[in-house]
């Protein structure tokens, strides 16, 4: 295995971050504690506990996996589109480096950056919020597997896309709308039964019940069967990008 | 089975790259490759001419695996680019032709990203000695996009480097930069030949070619229609002309010299005879011993050889 090669793309995608500070890590921050200030303590104050939690506490998983999938997937893509936009993926595809390789490299990278991402929001929600997380282990499973999961989503959406509109266009028509309707901020169970079974049908819903439950045990599906549905996820994914390199889809002509 | 000839075999061994039966068609239909074969020696410096389309950039991005070939077979130092593309990339260094930068990187960042990239451990020394080379290391804390084109296209060089490959392409590596960097640029690429890598070189600038191959290759519509030691090829293709300055200027060739094929230039002050320098007898003497019995005097006389770029401009254009 080519180290040298992971850790040079490795640290060039963090370097980014560092360049980028505001944008990748302080905006997010930024936002989500605009959520809690408008939901959790202006709204959320007329709102009664959820199952026994306060709406403020309740909807903090929700809003970690609101920014995990967004942060995830934005990185993820830039990152591996800015280079074929600029040519500078010459370098790489000459390189002797695995498609594996590029793939840890990248996806790691940005999953890295939505888990950073991720803590600091946890942390920015205890100052507004109490916070109990009763599964800490499941609570880190769930958030590194959906950022690495929505890590590679966001590299064959990066691959796919064929200019800047269509990188924004599946976080922002897709991911952001399935999260809001996935149950970030309300369990699905405060919907009507017909709805509840179309929700279904929104993999974000698995992501966040999964994540909830970790926090507090309450959750919409069963934590296997949340397990089950990001791991099929991740499947699909690596399944995508497999046959990406092996047809060189985009990258190769 | 087929088993190579002698001569063959040993031809492969002294290859430092082996290109055999190597074809590319786009899926647009265009066919850019047709059945490439080519033997570059190891330390060499070659010279790939051809106009543009002509298959150069898709021949050398099948090599660093930029572009996957529709069929044949290419070995770098032995090693197949698909099945051990490790050994064969890391033996290989890219120069391309586009201008391709990171813009918030620094010099520094950007070379030692390169040598990590194939597979290499930290060595500032020789990163030092390589900005150095390209006169890059007061400009090593520069961002990129603060840079000259001719700035980055040493910055292109230097990343190429900076693994230290045994083959080096460089794809029009002077387009577009000026005289006094293009001569920098050709000192190191002659220091680093005397090292001994080998280097693969298209230019459009065929006096650079003229002043630096070992071999010239000629591809034309996909296809290599020569390869030649350099002064071999000069010496064969080569036409020669004798340029007679006259004494006095005459209004048309006398029937006398017919047979010589002259042209009368200059106002008729001039005559000019072209000739073929591989033939046994070049005609010169019973040339001038016609023009001299003809009456006619001359005051000078000069000869000149096709450049390599008139040789080359006579072969793209010969109807294949």
């Amino acid at each position: 295995m080519n180290l040298y090669a992971i850790n040079a793309i490795y640290r060039f995608e963090m370097a980014r971050t560092g360049r980028t500070l505001f944008q990748s890590i302080i905006s997010p921050v930024i936002s989500t504690s605009l959520y809690f200030v408008v939901f959790g303590a202006a709204i959320g104050s007329r709102i009664s506990e959820v199952d026994g939690v306060s709406y403020g506490a309740f909807i903090v998983p929700g809003l970690i996996m609101l920014s995990l999938l967004t942060q995830s997937l934005s990185n993820a893509s830039f990152g591996i589109y800015f280079p074929r936009f600029t040519g500078t993926i010459y370098e790489v595809l000459s390189a002797p480096v695995s498609y594996l390789e590029i793939v840890i490299a990248y996806v790691g990278a940005a999953a890295t950056k939505s888990i950073i991402v991720g803590l600091i929001i946890l942390a920015t929600a205890g100052l507004f919020v109490p916070l109990e997380i009763q599964h800490p282990g499941w609570m880190l499973l769930f958030l590194v597997l959906t950022s690495v999961t929505f890590a590679l989503f966001g590299f064959i959406i990066g691959i796919w896309a064929g200019n800047f509109e269509q990188l924004q266009l599946v976080p922002l028509l897709i991911v952001t709308p399935l999260a809001f309707l996935g149950g970030s901020f309300y369990s699905i169970s405060m919907l009507p039964p017909a709805w509840q079974t179309v929700t279904l049908f929104n993999p974000v819903v698995y992501l966040i019940s999964g994540f909830r439950w970790s926090f507090y045990g309450m959750a919409d599906v069963g934590v296997g069967v949340s397990l089950a549905m990001t791991l099929l996820f991740l499947a699909i994914c690596i399944a995508i990008i497999a046959w990406i390199f092996k047809t060189g889809y985009r990258l190769k002509s | 089975m087929n088993t190579p000839s002698p001569h063959g075999f040993l031809a492969q061994m002294s290859s430092i790259l082996s290109i055999s039966n190597l074809s590319k068609t786009y899926d647009s239909g265009f066919q850019a490759l047709k059945a490439v074969n080519l033997e570059i020696e190891r330390g060499e410096l070659f010279a790939l001419l051809g106009p543009n389309g002509a298959g150069k950039t898709t021949l050398i991005s099948i090599i660093c695996g930029i572009v996957t070939a529709s069929s044949g077979k290419v070995t770098v130092d032995g090693h197949d680019i698909i099945r051990e593309f490790r050994a064969a990339r890391s033996m290989i260094g890219l120069v391309p032709q586009e201008l391709t930068t990171d813009a918030f990187e620094t010099v520094w960042d950007t070379v030692n990203f390169s040598r990590g990239l194939f597979g290499k451990g930290k060595d500032p020394d020789l990163v030092e000695r390589v900005l150095k080379d390209l006169s890059l290391w007061d400009k090593k804390d520069n961002r990129l996009m603060t840079l000259s084109g001719g700035m980055k296209r040493r910055v292109l060089i230097a990343k190429a480097l900076a693994h230290e490959p045994r083959l080096l392409f460089l794809d029009e590596p002077t387009a577009g930069v000026d005289v006094e960097l293009r001569r920098d640029m050709w000192r190191v690429v002659r220091r680093l030949q005397e090292t001994g890598v080998t280097i693969i070189l298209t230019t459009h600038y065929i006096e650079e070619a003229e002043d630096l191959a070992d071999r010239v290759g000629v591809i034309n519509k996909g296809e290599i229609i020569l390869v030649e030691n350099k002064a071999e090829l000069m010496h064969k293709l080569g036409r020669k002309q004798l340029t007679l300055h006259l004494a006095e200027p005459i209004a048309a060739i006398p029937d006398a010299l017919a047979e010589h094929q002259l042209e009368l230039q200059s106002g008729g002050e001039a005559l000019v005879y072209t000739y073929d320098t591989r033939g046994e007898r070049t005609g010169i003497t019973a040339l001038l011993q016609d023009i001299h019995a003809a009456g006619i005097r001359f005051r000078d006389l000069n000869t000149k050889q096709s450049s390599l770029e008139e040789i080359f401009v006579d072969l793209v254009k010969a109807p294949s």
